[in-house]
């Protein structure tokens, strides 16, 4: 219960882009059609998903003050907590990097739809913000706590792209000020989709 | 490597004149038509997140300037030695090298500017702006103009910031440079009984903002984008 109320509060409430705005140039330069952004955030999905637990393992024993104990006394006082964003970086690039030869090598159908989009992702904010957001948690997650995070982060940030696509395809056939066409109009757009979103935030869970 | 060999050593290569045309308009073309924010649509999720004061906005700005031309030279200096499969995460390596730096200054010196702006820090390494500039430019250029350019779109960057976080702060909470010694309660100075406009305050209000300031833009400088 505990956790279908995380994955809840991530979705919609804490909405990766419509809350804390990470992940905003590949949003506004890949929503321009509904069925690219589909695959887009579902690339986000899956790294998102499979990214911040493995942060979590590595922040758990590793990174934290003492979390070395386990390789024996002496590393009892060792904190490596000022290296964490550059082990975390290098994590979401390694997977990124080994998800795309997987999914070329085993499934090129998928690999024509989500590869193009898989190099774009190691660079999203939003992945390494989710693994940031999910560090500085108060009380602490467990592994199944970051999971879940992980994935509904991933599919909130999917909602907010598919989405922002499917009002940008209508948005065509407006008329719109020339000098707010693209990028003006798009923001104003994200902006008033973010102030519904906030309605959200009257939810008890 | 620092600043100083980075231009020697392009002092001693070439006999152009270090503040050519050509390298000023490295520094000028950020800050207007080639804005990182308003028209290359680059690093717009800090843009949003830390403007709603001053002080974090000025902080924020001063740290990507100083990411961005600094990671700019270092690649620059390797560009010939970078297998192209493995670019991004040397990029992101020494990229992170450099934020780890600027966090741990700003933890050390301005300890609550760097509570404030939390994960935004971190998240530096993923601003599109310093990949975008070490893909773009970087990868293909000497270190000196490399160097220019990153502080010029630093500039670009910080510019917009200040702006956003002008107008935040001034509508959201009636002040201006709120948290240093100079703060200035606009509203309350002239007599005028002012309340706070939430939704400035909002990341949305920041939104709607840099839509207006991309409207005003390109009213301005006639740049124009199709559908």
């Amino acid at each position: 219960m505990d956790l279908i109320n995380l994955g809840i509060r991530s979705i919609f409430i804490d909405n990766m882009i419509f809350a804390y705005f990470l992940g905003m140039c590949s949003f506004l330069a890949i929503s321009k059609k509904v069925k690219t952004a589909f695959g887009l955030g579902m690339a986000v999905i899956f790294v998102l998903g499979v990214t911040v637990p493995l942060n979590w393992l590595i922040q758990e024993y590793v990174l934290n003050p003492g979390a070395l104990a386990w390789l024996g006394a002496d590393f009892n006082d060792i904190d490596l907590g000022f290296l964490q964003f550059i082990v975390f970086i290098a994590v979401i690039a390694a997977i990124v990097q080994l998800t795309e030869m997987a999914v070329e090598k085993f499934s090129p159908a998928l690999y024509g739809t989500l590869g193009i989009f898989l190099p774009l992702i190691a660079v999203n904010c939003s992945i390494l913000g989710g693994a940031l957001f999910m560090v500085g948690k108060n009380p602490p997650f467990n592994l199944a706590q970051a999971t879940v995070y992980g994935v509904s982060s991933g599919i909130g940030w999917m909602l907010a792209i598919v989405a922002l696509a499917g009002v940008r395809e209508k948005m065509k056939y407006s008329n719109v000020p020339a000098p707010l066409r693209g990028l003006g109009i798009t923001f104003i757009l994200v902006g008033l989709m973010s102030l519904g979103f906030l309605s959200f935030l009257g939810f008890s869970l | 490597m620092s600043a100083e060999v980075a231009e020697i050593v392009q002092v001693e290569k070439t006999a152009e004149p270090l503040f050519s045309k050509k390298n000023r308009k490295l520094i000028s073309n950020p800050l207007d038509i080639d804005n990182p924010i308003t028209v290359q649509v680059l690093g717009v999720c800090s843009a949003l997140a830390v403007t709603s004061q001053i002080k974090p906005a000025f902080f924020m700005a001063l740290g990507l300037t100083f990411v961005t031309a600094f990671s700019n030279v270092i690649i620059s200096f390797m560009r010939n030695g970078i297998p192209s499969r493995i670019r991004i995460i040397v990029q992101l390596a020494i990229v992170s090298v450099w934020v780890i730096l600027v966090d741990q200054l700003l933890k050390a010196y301005v300890y609550d500017i760097s509570k404030q702006l939390s994960v935004f820090v971190g998240l530096i390494i993923t601003n599109c702006i310093v990949m975008g500039r070490l893909e773009a430019y970087a990868m293909g250029n000497k270190p000196w103009p490399s160097f220019l350019d990153g502080l010029g779109n630093g500039l670009g960057y910080g510019m917009i910031l200040l702006i956003l976080a002008f107008f935040r702060e001034l509508f959201g909470g009636g002040t201006l440079f709120k948290g240093w010694d100079f703060e200035w309660k606009v509203f309350e100075s002239m007599g005028i009984d002012y309340q706070g406009n939430g939704l400035m305050l909002l990341p949305a209000g920041a939104c709607i903002l840099l839509g207006i300031i991309i409207w005003i833009q390109r009213s301005i400088n006639g740049y124009r984008e199709a559908h």
